[in-house]
């Protein structure tokens, strides 16, 4: 063979407003890291490198929300110069936690945390990523399931579709064997409308879903919201479950409003 | 005033968590302001937590730092305790203090090999780093395994754990869960052991300040979750009185706020901190381990806490080991939580220092003020300090060497920038 070996891809890791914690899933794949960073050329992952090489890139993960005009930019940019762009985890997919603002007055929210809110340049909103460029994947989870981070990566390395379950956590904890938190329990649980991906960890600590991974694909929401409140559990309490990391996303298939 | 300033823009502020940028202002050679830009875009979370649930606290402000979930969680769970009257103690207490020994050895393991070692070196990362010293690398990589592994069975997982509760826990862990751990935890302290005197062969460039430094102090234990709020200048205070000694305030080039201890200025929490107020409450393999490096309460050198959190490291195993040794699971998973109006405070010890919450809690538990002060936001004003410090040094050297410097000065605090930064751009101003 005279064929000069295959380029590395080249890998590079973005952050918005977030925690840190989805890309710190990639550094938390202790067995998988050093495999991950021989297979391709890490170019830009500032929570782990100073090493940075421009663009153009192979893949590029994206963590985090736009909150800021100048990440509405940035994240433009960084569309332009990505073959592929995936947005790992809920911030970036759904606005996280931050987008509690959106529904309620962000001037307002600003004056509580700073005596000077006219020294930062904020938006009045948290928004995903998809709402401002292309998105090729969302991975979802607060935070993501690293192995499904693995799958993700080495599925488009390999030119293949991600192996990715899009059913509910509810048939995740069934498939588990877990005894229902909700049936035998009467405790709230999101796991009926809530996108696989945890395995369906919080029933197996005997708590309800707080729906870390947002909405599965076709979510009966109001049947859900009926019974539980049949159990107990008051509409403000509802409201909140529904109003944490997958805020927006929740709402979005929520057609009573609040 | 004739001010004639010349910017020029370099690199990015890697391997820490977030964003920043830091602006030294020359007169001549002399450095006579340093700003620390953290421009980690706000998420206003003291402002969401605001008609919350109290018992939301724990899920709600670990997304503030997915490096330390666990300090959150348990400085937003022992703040709603202290409001509520509610008291933890025996095998949850000490469950509690299990899941901090093992953020402590991820996230110090993460810091010192992955992030700071580099620096010592001139290398780029730990990739780099991994082509030098392999085995140094895989076994670091053991370590903080070992570290995630008691954080997800205790918590769930390793990132935003999801069993921590008011009163407890959602659900005790078993003792054969626990003990599976001990094999892989006694070997990863070994590696640990190593690890402190691989790192004791680096160069620590000379530099110290008379800091004063803030942590907490418990009678008997190296603290974590309890204690007084102590100083190397006196401080001595009940945490609940945190807000009449330590203020924080707004700088215009920054998202975080600043702190200082009021009358006084600033101060610095973390690993260093802890060490010197506490180096009495080490375990025996933890100070033999100090005595060996060098280490002593008398160290002002900030390039040196990459020792002490190695230090740190085994104080963190050798609890953890000493925990599941003698566990016995709780006769309930939580105590029982009746909501209140009050106020509670609590400080515990995140991996970088002192994280302090504050809730003001209705009768129907909803929270009605939060307040809250990450180590890193505590630890700016010092950092800055440093940086002013170390100003005729950068100034002497060409912008590329004295950014390199400045990140490695500002690494020394490990800081988590998204809990108040990852881009350091550095600007010098000249004044002519």
């Amino acid at each position: 063979m005279s064929a000069a070996p295959r380029p590395r891809p080249k890998l590079a890791v973005w952050k918005f407003a977030s925690c840190d914690g989805c890309q710190l899933s990639l550094l938390d794949c202790e067995d998988e890291l050093l495999a991950v960073a021989e297979a391709v050329d890490i170019a830009s992952f500032a929570e782990a490198t100073s090493h940075f090489e421009p663009g153009p890139y192979d893949l590029s993960l994206v963590e985090g929300s736009i909150t800021t005009p100048h990440d509405a930019e940035r994240i433009r940019e960084i569309r332009a110069q990505s073959r592929t762009l995936i947005t790992i985890g809920a911030c970036a997919t759904a606005g996280g936690i931050q987008a509690l603002r959106n529904y309620r007055d962000h001037a307002q929210m600003m004056a509580m945390v700073y005596a000077r809110p006219d020294y930062i340049s904020t938006l009045a909103t948290s928004t995903g990523i998809a709402q401002h460029v292309a998105v090729d994947f969302e991975l979802r989870g607060c935070p993501i399931d690293k192995r499904q981070l693995l799958e993700v990566i080495s599925a488009y390395l390999h030119g293949r579709k991600p192996n990715v379950q899009r059913h509910s956590t509810c048939i995740e904890c069934k498939m588990r064997g877990t005894v229902c938190v909700m049936v035998a329990g009467g405790q709230p649980c999101l796991g009926p409308v809530t996108h696989a991906g945890c395995g369906a960890l919080c029933p197996s600590y005997a708590r309800g879903c707080f729906g870390c991974f947002g909405p599965s694909d076709a979510p009966q929401l109001a049947p859900l919201v009926e019974r539980m409140v049949a159990l107990g559990t008051t509409r403000p309490q509802v409201s909140r479950l529904l109003s944490t990391f997958n805020v927006t996303a929740f709402r979005g298939k929520d057609d009573r409003g609040d | 005033m004739t001010v004639a300033t010349r910017t020029i823009q370099v690199d990015i502020l890697a391997r820490v968590e977030g964003e920043g940028a830091l602006t030294l202002v020359l007169d001549g050679d002399e450095v006579v302001e340093a700003k620390l830009k953290l421009f980690e875009p706000p998420r206003l979370f003291e402002a969401m937590m605001c008609g919350r649930a109290c018992t939301e606290a724990p899920d709600i402000t670990a997304r503030i730092c997915g490096i330390c979930p666990v300090a959150y969680q348990m400085s937003s769970t022992h703040a709603v305790e202290d409001a509520l009257g509610i008291r933890v103690d025996g095998a949850l207490r000490e469950l509690r203090r299990l899941l901090y020994c093992g953020e402590w050895i991820e996230s110090h393991t993460l810091h010192m090999v992955m992030l700071h070692a580099p620096d010592f070196l001139g290398l780029p990362d730990a990739m780099a780093l991994a082509k030098l010293h392999p085995e140094r690398v895989r076994g670091s990589l053991r370590v903080k395994q070992a570290g995630n592994a008691i954080v997800a069975a205790v918590g769930g997982r390793e990132i935003h754990p999801v069993n921590v509760k008011i009163g407890g826990f959602y659900r005790a862990p078993r003792r054969a869960e626990l003990e599976a751990l001990l094999p892989e935890l006694r070997a990863a302290r070994d590696e640990a052991d190593a690890m402190i005197d691989w790192l004791a062969t680096l160069a620590f460039p000379e530099f110290a300040r008379d800091y004063e430094l803030v942590s907490l102090r418990h009678a008997t234990e190296y603290p974590m979750n309890e204690g007084r709020l102590v100083s190397t200048k006196g401080l001595d205070i009940d945490v609940r009185e945190f807000g009449q000694h330590i203020e924080e305030h707004q700088v215009p080039y920054s998202t975080a706020l600043h702190a200082r201890i009021i009358g006084r200025g600033a101060y610095q929490a973390g690993p260093l901190a802890r060490f010197v107020l506490n180096a009495d409450r080490l375990t025996p393999r933890a100070a033999a381990a100090a005595a060996r490096v060098g280490l002593d309460p008398s160290c002002r050198n900030p390039y040196r806490m990459i020792l002490v959190r190695g230090v740190e490291t085994l104080v963190a195993f050798d609890e953890a080991i000493r925990i599941i040794e003698g566990y016995a699971p709780p006769p309930a998973a939580s105590v029982p939580v009746t909501m209140r109006a009050g106020v509670g405070h609590a400080v515990t010890e995140a991996p970088r220092g002192i994280l302090y919450h504050r809730y003001e809690i209705d009768d129907a538990g909803i929270v009605r003020h939060a307040q809250i002060a990450p180590p890193t936001s505590q630890n700016q004003r010092g950092i800055e300090e440093d940086l002013l410090a170390m100003g005729p040094v950068l100034a002497g050297m060409p912008l590329d060497q004295a950014t390199r410097r400045a990140e490695h000065a500002i690494r020394n605090y490990d800081p988590c920038i998204s809990c108040s930064t990852h881009f350091l751009t550095l600007a010098f101003e000249r004044r002519g």
